[in-house]
């Protein structure tokens, strides 16, 4: 017998479901400005406080203020409009074009579109990313061709991949992007190792792991965190908080622990929270980072803190799992219109201008669009060969593999 | 040539393959300083420094995961799990990933790494000191599979592996670590120092993956073992008198097809032999290929020796590990048929 009460299993809740008012009130924004920059080499215990805070630069009249400010000159960062505007036009055909049967799956990146685009400008030439399916920003950003990625899309006869791929698991080596994999976390800790050859080497390059909040609680999160600690390598953990896994809310991933960041505390890592939908802030945050990293002074924690806009892929639907309104009430708004907003305050862009360069982006992509279509598509036209099923399984093809090729009738 | 164990010629294989590329990095449980429990890594870490060999953390995922992003920066890194039984959670990245990145990236990336770990039981190791995982490996396509039984072909076929531009699991039978084992638990362990296949070259050379050897030559009946049981399978030889071939495979996955049928097509029988657990064994796929390319020649079932279909147990060591009097009655069994 005992005195004690039964015990309860905690299962945590969204605030709000389908049908609720959208209530973003728990989640508490630091005002633009409002946290410190501090030194590149800064001990991690100093800076705990940076872990649960976010980093801002825009405010809500579209000025950029406070220590995190003036990294980007009007130039760099009108090509990060540019950029962010592409993928979100790249987002809209390719989502269409799956709707049409021309794919049989894609993956938007609508609300997050300034995390990886601003990222990718901080690194150089060289440095490794080890991306998820929802960072094609990172390819954009460096000029990757939009052909090839449609043509990796299509499936077609023109695909990098040679149709061994999904849809949006890109691999290019020169645009520092590794091979996606559908396994989500694997990749975050090879980051790490990729960082920690470039140490052993004695080289200069860094890497960037990339994670969303939902996979955090995976194992190999934990071990990337450990192994980026006890080898100081010089990598980058993002872990991209778009409040949502499919259908599971961030509390289930984060559990009791605050925020995401928090997480890097207990492996004595620099853990810094920023704005996910501030192109200034998360490019100065990845900035911060990544000459951390290349002064040999180790791996840094960032979480970006944004919302998931779009369904999780084409084969879900949000409605059935939160407010279709939410997205418009999420309290950092939108990255594409905050930094129009900003480059207006400043003099350097318009409506019209804006309204333009709309308008072109939206032709490049569909010129982009026409050519991917003429080398084919998933069920339309040029295909890869049969023979590519049995090729780039060995450096070498083993005589077991080519018995079956040849019985596949190549 | 010198005279090693297999832990020095493992050793020797991982000095030599440091010394010859600069790429080549060793690390795992233990491995570091203290020079790994099996002392399979002593003196490497003295001698090529602390980034070149070091311990990790316990965390398999961890060590495979990192190998394979060094391999995708241009490094060849040899890693150990420190025993095989303890291979699992690393099996999402070496089945996900490792096997899969240069099809999965048409080449772009591609991940030449080598994982160690000391496998096979014989030694009271029971349920997660005793395991051999190797099937589990075997029907990962984009891995190789190599399980040496001897010094000579640890260091020659190690050296292959780190060499390698494929993934290849290298699993070490630690019954045979300090000398050859035929079962015989009951009577003293002979060193490598008394075995032919302990003299070792002390250079570099190589043993190709996917080739098989004939430890002897038979006209009765094929045995088809790897590792420690090439060793079981030859004392049982002796004993029953047996006229067998006896095929040593080293690689399982390329596997050398090409000697098993031409020893099966020669003796009509064949019995294969493994310590792993039966059901869906790497001996099944042995028995269906003798099967499908030696039918006509077959004069009676193919017939396997295998660990029980049951965990690995402590006490009942010798009435689990198929020794020398089972495999001798599977011998008798195939003749009689």
């Amino acid at each position: 017998m005992t005195d004690n009460a039964p015990l309860s299993l905690h299962v945590p809740e969204p605030a709000v479901r389908p049908g609720g008012q959208p209530d973003f009130s728990n989640v508490k924004i630091a005002r633009a400005g409002a946290v410190a920059r501090p030194e590149i080499d800064v001990a991690p215990e100093d800076i705990r406080d940076l872990a649960y805070s976010i980093i801002r630069v825009l405010n809500r009249e579209g000025q950029a203020v406070g220590p995190w400010a003036g990294q980007l000159s009007d130039e760099e960062l009108l090509v990060g409009l540019r950029n962010m505007m592409k993928l979100r036009a790249f987002d809209t055909r390719m989502l269409m074009a799956q709707r049409q049967g021309k794919t049989s799956f894609y993956m938007q990146h609508l609300g997050e579109e300034a995390v990886s685009c601003a990222f990718r400008k901080a690194l150089e030439k060289g440095d490794m990313n080890f991306p998820t399916y929802r960072q094609a920003g990172l390819l954009i950003a460096d000029d990757y061709p939009l052909v090839t990625m449609m043509n990796q899309i299509f499936s077609n006869e023109a695909d990098p991949l040679h149709g061994r791929q999904m849809p949006v698991l890109h691999s290019s080596k020169e645009h520092g992007f590794f091979t996606v994999s559908g396994n989500l976390a694997t990749q975050y800790i090879q980051a790490v190792g990729w960082a920690m050859a470039s140490a052993i080497k004695g080289d200069t390059r860094v890497a960037a792991a990339w994670i969303g909040d939902g996979s955090t609680a995976e194992s190999d999160f934990h071990s990337a965190l450990v192994f980026a600690s006890t080898y100081k390598a010089p990598v980058i953990l993002n872990i991209v908080n778009n409040q949502w896994a499919i259908s599971t809310f961030q509390g289930i991933a984060r559990g009791g622990s605050g925020t995401f960041a928090a997480r890097g505390l207990g492996f004595g890592l620099p853990a810094l929270r920023v704005d996910g939908n501030d192109y200034l802030a998360v490019y100065a945050v990845a900035r911060w980072a990544i000459e951390r990293a290349r002064r040999n002074l180790g791996p840094t924690l960032i979480e970006y803190v944004t919302y998931r806009v779009g369904a999780h892929s084409t084969s879900d639907d949000p409605s059935v799992y939160r407010p279709k309104t939410e997205s418009e009430s999420w309290p950092l708004g939108d990255p594409v219109l905050r930094l129009k907003n900003h480059l207006i305050v400043k003099g350097v862009w318009s409506e019209e201008r804006h309204t333009q360069a709309e308008a072109e982006i939206m032709d490049e992509v569909i010129e982009a669009q026409k050519e991917a279509e003429e080398h084919g598509t998933l069920h339309a036209g040029g295909r890869p060969s049969v023979r590519d099923i049995f090729e780039g399984v060995y450096a070498e093809m083993p005589p077991h593999i080519r018995r079956q090729r040849q019985k596949a009738g190549y | 040539m010198a005279r090693m164990t297999m832990i020095e010629a493992v050793r020797s294989a991982m000095d030599i393959s440091m010394e010859r590329d600069e790429n080549v990095v060793v690390y795992g449980e233990d491995v570091g300083y203290f020079g790994g429990v099996f002392r399979c890594t002593q003196g490497l870490q003295a001698k090529y420094g602390r980034t070149r060999c070091f311990d990790a953390p316990i965390s398999e995922s961890g060590i495979v995961g990192t190998a394979i992003g060094m391999a995708g920066y241009g490094l060849r890194p040899c890693v150990e799990i420190q025993f095989a039984d303890y291979m699992y959670p690393a099996y999402d990245q070496i089945t996900q990933e490792a096997a899969r990145i240069r099809y999965r990236s048409n080449g772009d990336f591609t991940c030449p790494i080598v994982i160690r770990m000391p496998t096979g039981g014989g030694i009271f190791g029971g349920q997660t000191h005793s395991q051999s995982p190797e099937a589990l490996f075997t029907h990962v396509c984009g891995l190789k599979v190599v399980v040496p039984s001897n010094p000579y072909d640890a260091k020659g076929l190690l050296i292959s592996a780190i060499e390698d531009p494929d993934p290849v699991m290298f699993l070490e039978p630690k019954r045979l670590y300090n000398g050859p084992f035929d079962g015989h638990h009951e009577r003293p362990v002979t060193p490598w120092s008394k075995h032919d296949l302990g003299e070792v070259p002390e250079g570099h050379y190589t043993i190709p993956i996917g080739k098989a050897e004939i430890r002897r030559t038979g006209f009765a009946v094929s045995v088809i073992a790897y590792g420690t049981m090439v060793h079981v399978a030859l004392a049982a030889v002796e004993e029953t008198g047996i006229d067998a071939e006896v095929i040593d495979l080293r690689s399982l996955l390329p596997l050398d097809l090409d000697t098993i049928v031409q020893s099966v097509t020669k003796t009509g029988r064949c019995v294969v032999v493994h310590e792993a657990t039966l059901t869906s064994g790497f001996g099944a796929e042995i028995v269906a290929l003798v099967q499908e390319h030696c039918f006509y020649h077959l004069e009676t079932p193919v017939v396997r020796v295998a660990g029980w279909d049951t965990p690995y147990p402590h006490a009942q060591e010798w009435d689990y590990f198929p020794g020398p009097l089972r495999v001798g009655r599977a011998l008798a069994e195939v003749m009689e048929a």
